[in-house]
């Protein structure tokens, strides 16, 4: 299979804190592929890593024909013109109206004229339902039309890649809704290669060809839905499940209840 | 023991935070101009910076030389020499007063402001949203605030000292009665092109430096939570007052000592 995002024994470190060893993830092209784990196993991490915002102690990291671990900064921001990111809270610019906010990476970085960069913004509001909300600022918007437009602005370059940053938390059932539909039919129409980082099971199964399931930081599952769902692990079958306690333990580590209770003392 | 090891770390830790000021003042500055899409960019925050800053400067000129004009007078008047008010007035304010002050309200108006802003453009990944459609933050957010600061603060420094002149003249002049002639005349034979007007605009142009310098680094570091960007628009302030202060005695020294 061809891939056009390839993670290889990643190890990385923030601060202190190990965040990934060994991580290993293949991004089929042309497909959506799921990130999921639980909260702080840093899923938004890989997305950083992938788009070199941060960079990695070992392994590589491929976009393309690119090794993104290995870029200057120069080179990194062309590999970052052939990819695009949607972030979780929209990131939209808070002093451009929505169709100036789509209109921004084409003036930047193309010399179209005025009147085909009006017309490539109004085909991309139209293909996220936004062409009559045009003249709105960021701050008009609701929570789903601003996760919306800045997907607009995300595709308006038509990158190959494009990373969803838990594009679903805080949605309500309707615009969830709406957004599944257009992170699926773009990907189909426009010929995208999609990562989407989530952890709203359903919705995500429902739409991805590819998942990879991130935990105790590596990774404990990669295949299609209906193979993890029949062969994954424990931790696996738990995540998917949503099984309170199980290999994830539902209490935090700590000393023996009893012990505790008849020491007595204050707190701690 | 433990005393000089938090001395070394706090110093290290200094070096390090002017290290990656400098290097990011470097790569906001330093590359291939594009006037075509800068220029807009630099108006805006001109207008930004400069002209929204110009009604806290006007006013406090005005009063700061109003009051040199009425200490100025109640000492000079004791020795006969109330006709040296004029030239008094004039270069406390061109030579101290007007870069300096105007470099603290300048701190505390646009400085925390920039701070302020850029924060919360890093806290809503506005910044790392410029990035990932490769447009680099440091060009298009820093530059363009940064060269503002730089033009703005010696133009807002000469309009402080000259409704400073101004207020004092109101105050000597017409209120207490220092001879109209005598105070223009003196003010004139005594201030000097170079020594004090220039000198006066190469200390703006230093603290504009400093000032935007530092309110731009500690936004684009600020941690991006509230008590991160409040940390981070009280410390612009601090440091860049402490920062005119001092640089102002060095300057002084080297100009006029």
């Amino acid at each position: 299979m061809d891939n056009l995002v390839e993670v290889k024994d990643i190890y990385f470190k923030r601060g202190e804190t190990l965040i990934y060893e060994d991580v290993s993830v293949q991004v089929p092209r042309g497909k959506v592929t799921a990130i999921m784990g639980p909260s702080g196993c840093g899923k938004t991490t890989l997305l950083r890593l992938i788009g070199g915002q941060l960079k990695p102690q070992r392994g590589s990291i491929r976009f393309a024909d690119y090794e993104i671990t290995e870029l200057g900064r120069s080179q990194l921001f062309e590999a970052r013109k052939r990819m695009s990111m949607l972030f979780q809270s929209g990131a939209l610019f808070s002093d451009l109206t929505v169709f100036e906010n789509v209109a921004f990476p084409l003036r930047e970085h193309t010399d179209l004229p005025a009147n085909i960069i009006a017309t490539v913004v109004k085909m991309k509001l139209e293909a996220v339902g936004l062409r009559g909300a045009g003249s709105l600022f960021p701050q008009e918007l609701s929570g789903g039309m601003a996760r919306r437009a800045a997907l607009a602005r995300s595709i308006a370059l038509d990158p190959e890649l494009i990373m969803y940053d838990e594009p679903f938390a805080g949605q309500d059932p309707i615009s969830m809704g709406m957004l599944v539909k257009l992170i699926r039919s773009l990907n189909s129409t426009l010929g995208l290669t999609s990562i989407v980082v989530s952890h709203d099971i359903h919705e995500v199964m429902s739409i991805a060809d590819h998942v990879v399931i991130l935990a105790n930081k590596t990774v404990v599952g990669q295949g299609s839905p209906e193979e993890l769902k029949r062969t994954g692990n424990d931790l696996v079958q738990q995540f998917l499940n949503g099984e309170p306690d199980g290999p994830v333990p539902f209490h935090y580590a700590a000393s023996k209840y009893e012990n505790d209770l008849l020491a007595g003392g204050h707190g701690k | 023991m433990k005393f000089f090891i938090n001395i070394g770390h706090n110093a290290l830790n200094t070096l390090r935070g002017i290290g990656a000021a400098s290097i990011m003042l470097f790569q906001a500055l330093v590359g291939k101009p594009q006037p075509r899409k800068m220029f807009p960019l630099l108006i805006r925050q001109l207008y930004v910076v400069g002209v929204q800053s110009m009604l806290i400067i006007l006013i406090s000129g005005l009063f700061i030389g109003m009051v040199l004009g009425l200490q100025g007078y109640t000492i000079l008047v004791d020795f006969g020499a109330e006709q040296a008010l004029g030239p008094m007035v004039a270069l406390s304010l061109l030579r101290e007063l007007g870069p300096v002050v105007t470099a603290l309200l300048f701190a505390g108006r646009a400085g925390s402001a920039l701070t302020a802003e850029i924060g919360l453009m890093r806290a809503t990944e506005q910044l790392s949203s410029l990035e990932m459609m490769a447009v680099d933050p440091l060009r298009r957010v820093v530059a363009p605030r940064f060269w503002a600061g730089f033009i703005s603060m010696p133009l807002l420094a000469l309009m402080f000292s000259a409704i400073g002149i101004y207020g004092g003249f109101l105050v000597g002049v017409e209120w207490l009665g220092v001879d109209d002639g005598a105070f223009w005349s003196v003010m004139q034979a005594s201030v000097e092109w170079k020594n004090d007007i220039f000198n006066g605009v190469i200390k703006s142009l230093v603290f504009a430096i400093v000032v935007t310098w530092i309110a731009l680094y500690k936004g684009y570091t600020a941690a991006p939570t509230s008590p991160g960007i409040s940390a981070a628009t009280t410390q612009t302030v601090v440091y860049s007052s402490l920062a005119v202060l001092g640089l102002d005695f060095i300057l002084t020294a080297v100009m006029f000592g």
